[in-house]
């Protein structure tokens, strides 16, 4: 019976050890393997910015406009750029759900009108009525689109630019080199979120400021 | 120790690391479960529990309880690896929400994925069931 028991315990605990170290080796690889990276693969030409223009700290998000949290998330992040003058929001994008990638060629094609951020902001404004899980309505998007000051005949026409098609090919690309699994996810100056959430991207961000 | 003991020591042994690891790839390694995925864990989950149980003080018919729900999770492993490798259509599968059930998430030394982790735990554990129920139940 004690060598038995001694046997159990020994399992017991070995396991749940060998569960946090493997935790600890992942975590600090995947550390280390960002780290590592070529910083040119967060901060394409092509992706669109905000804040600063000659920043300290680069926070790069991979969003998805028909993402809830993404949507959440934005007032904040909108925030982090107004109260940190050295802060430039790089936005790429992660289209992970069934209706994101024709959004986001509409939203490139808004770029083109110098519209971008108000499109998006109108997409997030509505994206509980045509991104809703349960029974999207793309359609919807076009009728939302009119409250922005857009020339809407030239979006249908620009939305499927080969170019623009080719940078959001490379976005996707990038997602799958960088492991990008869900959304919103953030990097800050190359370095990814210890754990997610606004406080541990609050956090991340003001270290980077203060090296 | 009798042998029968460590038979069943061994299974629960495999069905704690299964566990943990599926646990490991959701949880640490962020890979999103399909629902074939989910279907397996709900047979595998409970198996390290119920053998625990089962061996602290040897239970003879540890078999009659663990055994239904490996079999079908090994039912489960068996359809999911199907699909998988492209055996059955994926027409048939039931994946509708969230992520494929034919994804290939993670392939180890070119060809350890995870359904054949799950159809190899499972296996295992239903053979190591049956040699305890043919050699020590009784």
């Amino acid at each position: 019976m004690k060598t038995k028991l001694f046997a159990i315990i020994a399992v017991v605990i070995s396991l749940i050890a060998g569960y946090f170290m493997a935790t600890y080796a992942y975590k600090s690889s995947q550390d280390k393997a960002t780290s590592g990276i070529d910083q040119t693969i967060f901060l394409r030409d092509y992706a669109p910015r905000m804040g600063s223009t000659n920043p300290k700290v680069y926070l790069v998000e991979f969003f998805d406009p028909e993402c809830e949290s993404c949507r959440a998330f934005y007032p904040h992040v909108k925030q982090i750029l107004e109260e940190n003058k050295d802060v430039q929001l790089v936005l790429r994008y992660a289209p992970f759900h069934p209706n994101s990638l024709n959004v986001v060629k509409i939203l490139e094609a808004a770029r083109k009108q110098n519209r971008y951020f108000e499109t998006l902001e109108v997409l997030y404004k509505y994206q509980p009525q045509w991104g809703d899980h349960h029974n999207p309505r793309p359609d919807l998007v076009w009728k939302f689109l009119e409250e922005v000051d857009l020339n809407i005949e030239r979006v249908r026409n620009e939305m499927n630019d080969p170019a623009v098609l080719a940078n959001i090919e490379q976005d996707i690309k990038d997602l799958e080199t960088l492991q990008v699994r869900g959304t919103p996810t953030f990097f800050v100056n190359g370095r990814p979120l210890p754990s997610f959430g606004l406080e541990p991207l609050k956090k991340l961000i003001k270290e980077e400021l203060s090296k | 120790m009798s042998i029968g003991w460590i038979i069943v020591f061994i299974a629960w042994i495999i069905s704690a690391v299964s566990t943990l690891g599926s646990l490991f790839f959701s949880e640490v390694m962020m890979l999103p479960p399909c629902i074939l995925c989910w279907y397996q864990r709900i047979c595998m989950y409970p198996l390290p529990i119920l053998l625990f149980s089962g061996l602290l003080k040897l239970d003879k018919s540890v078999f009659r309880y663990t055994f239904p729900l490996a079999l079908i999770g090994w039912g489960f492993a068996i359809y999911h690896n199907l699909l998988y490798y492209k055996v059955l259509p994926e027409s048939a599968s039931p994946c509708v929400r969230g992520i494929s059930c034919t994804t290939v998430q993670l392939e180890w030394l070119g060809f350890i994925t995870i359904p054949l982790l799950s159809l190899f735990g499972f296996s295992l554990i239903l053979i190591l069931l049956f040699i305890y129920r043919k050699n020590y139940e009784n």
